[in-house]
């Protein structure tokens, strides 16, 4: 017993040629001798499988093809050969394995056409969204008891208040290598004193704004995706709307004002903690106090620097939710869209956000707010 | 390796000879506070298509999983083949994991990878010097053994029907011409028509291939028509392993619901008319059953 599957080429009583097979022929042992077996030369009249220990279907399907191969009868088969023999009779296939794909030449242009259509549809897509929830904020304005104040408490929880932490420390950080960075170069005209210029206007303008909405986007955006995308895919959208919830006021409303309400105070949050940053710079590497570091920053920032990070921070964050809220709604089919569509809200939203930046960056300085 | 009753060492190239291809002992899952199986002991013959029943929430996919190594039980004891599943180091366990084949609820299939490369998984990962040739063609004849159209072996599961899921599952699961097959509610979400043709296959295969077959189900028509024995799940143990038509006799109030409520019976009854016309051709005789149809749905009215 056990052993090895082998195979036999003898002359038979009746002078034919007999192909005798013995030992185990199980998936387990056949891949050893599948090869050798499918080169013999013919002719091979009759198969003898009476030495046969174990079989299972791969083995029979083994006997099956060469017999069919070089037309042979199967002999000195057991009951149980028998009957797995009788169930892959007329089993005949040569169907790919691999899904059918097209040649390169076509697969490019058509990749191609996809992402251009694509686009097309991403746009009718984001444009009818926008109308939507402008229709939803409408109606909700007609009938403020509809408004879901305990879902917006909660997303301003979410979006906000439990993101401080790591808005702050990062705010923190960026403060501190600027203020490091600027002195460095600032030295060399002898300006060191101008790092606070520095810090405190480019953080109340650009980078307090700008990294909060990335991380909005990357906290909050991708969970908007993910969470409104997973409740599609289990039918709770669905079933909301058959209640008679729409689900535009419900899930996607709360979170967008969320979103629009937080940003500018986590943006005004992090320029903040971005100039103490500085100013530990400041304190530790420059010779410029603390104290002296941040009443400076009054006299040498206009107030427009921060109206400007006020204006562009609620635009910000309406652009991250809606890239969020709208892959998520875009959901279909399966668990792998979901992760699609998260990446897509993300990438999406940073694009966006720094794209609208520029535009205001050239607007604000045309309009005198340089 | 695994030793049978007798004590002898069963080979790679050898088939489980042994009565008992799954024997639990004195099994207990616990989450917690809350205890799914105390103390459960269970045998399945081999050859046999063993279907497990219970209210939900009994713990029979809890079982199942625990029984195939997914779920470490709290107590007791699991052979398969005659070697603990638990004490088994991951390394060993291979000698059992080649031999049974599992059907998930859902199908379980790769989802990125077509019907025929779902099968070809379990082949590569255990048996890597089978050529690719042998490969293909196996995954081919096993789609067409599930009952799948030959096309559909090149197209993504989520091309398919609820039903050709399961049949692709099935392929799967038969991929290394097991000895042992776990199916978890083949038929249900199958249309009646679908669910018949299901258990039909089942049965045919076991014949064919020899199974042992643990079958978890709530489908009625299925215990009936094909299920060897029946173990009951209930109170955390399995309270009775026995045919249906003997189950039906004991005196327990959940079996006395389940196996003779309103859809017990007329899974009975259905059978029984299936048997009448199975045996007789005869004009009296399909009279007989036509009046005898009638009186079942009048019945079902009232």
């Amino acid at each position: 017993m056990g052993g090895l599957a082998e195979f036999e080429l003898v002359e038979g009583d009746d002078g034919k040629t007999v192909l005798t097979l013995s030992g185990p022929y199980l998936v387990s042992s056949v891949g050893a001798i599948d090869q050798d077996l499918r080169a013999l030369e013919g002719p091979i009249e009759r198969i003898d499988l009476s030495d046969v220990s174990e079989i299972d279907t791969v083995g029979a399907w083994l006997a099956c093809s060469i017999s069919s191969q070089h037309d042979a009868e199967i002999t000195g088969a057991s009951d149980r050969a028998k009957r797995l023999l009788g169930a892959l009779e007329g089993i005949s296939s040569d169907e790919e394995i691999s899904a059918p794909r097209a040649p390169f030449w076509e697969r490019v242009p058509e990749a191609m056409g996809d992402k251009v259509f694509g686009a097309r549809r991403g746009v009718y897509g984001v444009v009818g969204f926008l109308g939507a929830l402008l229709l939803s904020m409408g109606s909700l304005i007609r009938h403020p008891k509809r408004f879901r104040w305990l879902a917006l408490v909660r997303q301003l929880e979410l979006v906000g208040v439990s993101a401080l932490p790591i808005i702050g420390l990062m705010s923190f950080l960026i403060g501190v290598v600027i203020a490091q960075q600027g002195a460095v170069q600032l030295a060399q005209f002898g300006a060191e004193t101008l790092t606070v210029n520095l810090v405190g206007r480019i953080t109340l303008r650009e980078l307090g704004v700008l990294m909060t909405a990335i991380m909005v986007a990357g906290r909050s955006g991708s969970a908007f995706a993910a969470q409104i995308g997973t409740m599609r895919l289990t039918e709770e959208v669905d079933a909301m709307q058959t209640i008679g919830i729409s689900p535009m006021e419900a899930l996607v409303v709360p979170r967008i004002m969320a979103a629009v309400l937080m940003m500018p105070l986590l943006g005004f949050y992090a320029a903040g903690v971005a100039i103490v940053g500085g100013a530990f710079v400041g304190q530790f590497m420059l010779g410029i106090p603390f104290w002296t570091f941040l009443s400076r920053i009054q006299d040498v920032v206009p107030l427009h620097d921060l109206w400007v990070g006020l204006v562009k921070a609620p635009v910000f964050g309406l652009i991250v939710a809606l890239a969020g809220c709208y892959h998520g709604m875009q959901v279909k089919g399966n668990s792998e869209e979901v992760g699609r569509r998260t990446t897509m809200a993300v990438v999406t939203g940073i694009f966006a956000v720094i794209v609208i930046d520029a535009f205001f960056a050239v607007f604000f300085t045309e309009v005198g707010w340089g | 390796m695994a030793q049978d009753e007798t004590g002898r060492e069963l080979g790679r190239h050898e088939r489980y000879r042994g009565d008992y291809p799954i024997v639990v002992e004195g099994l207990t899952n616990a989450f917690g506070e809350q205890v799914v199986h105390q103390d459960l002991d269970l045998k399945v013959k081999r050859g046999e298509i063993l279907g497990v029943v219970g209210g939900s929430g009994t713990g029979k996919s809890v079982l199942m999983r625990s029984i195939i190594g997914l779920q470490r039980p709290t107590e007791g004891d699991i052979h398969v083949f005659g070697r603990s599943v638990i004490d088994s180091d991951p390394e060993e366990d291979i000698g059992i994991r080649n031999r049974w084949g599992v059907l998930f609820q859902g199908g379980a299939l790769f989802s990125t990878l077509t019907v025929g490369e779902n099968v070809e998984v379990p082949l590569k990962q255990f048996y890597p010097d089978i050529e690719p040739d042998l490969r293909h063609e196996i995954a081919r004849y096993k789609v067409v053994l599930s009952g799948l159209p030959e096309e559909a072996v090149n197209k993504y599961p989520s091309e398919l029907s609820g039903g050709m899921k399961k049949r692709a599952g099935l392929a799967r699961a038969l991929a290394l011409d097991p000895e042992l097959l776990f199916l978890d509610e083949p038929t249900a979400g199958l249309d009646p028509i679908g669910a018949a043709a299901f258990d039909n296959l089942t049965r045919e295969l076991k014949e064919t291939l020899g199974l042992t077959v643990f079958l978890i189900t709530h489908d009625l028509d299925t215990l009936h028509e094909i299920c060897d024995r029946v173990a009951v799940l209930a109170d955390k143990q399995v309270i009775a392993v026995d045919t249906v038509p003997n189950l039906m006799e004991l005196d327990h109030p959940w079996i006395q619901d389940y196996f003779n409520g309103p859809r017990g019976r007329a899974a009975l009854t259905a059978q029984a008319l299936d048997e009448l016309r199975r045996h007789m051709d005869e004009p009296v005789a399909a009279h007989a059953v036509k009046a005898l149809d009638k009186a079942n749905s009048k019945k079902d009215k009232a």
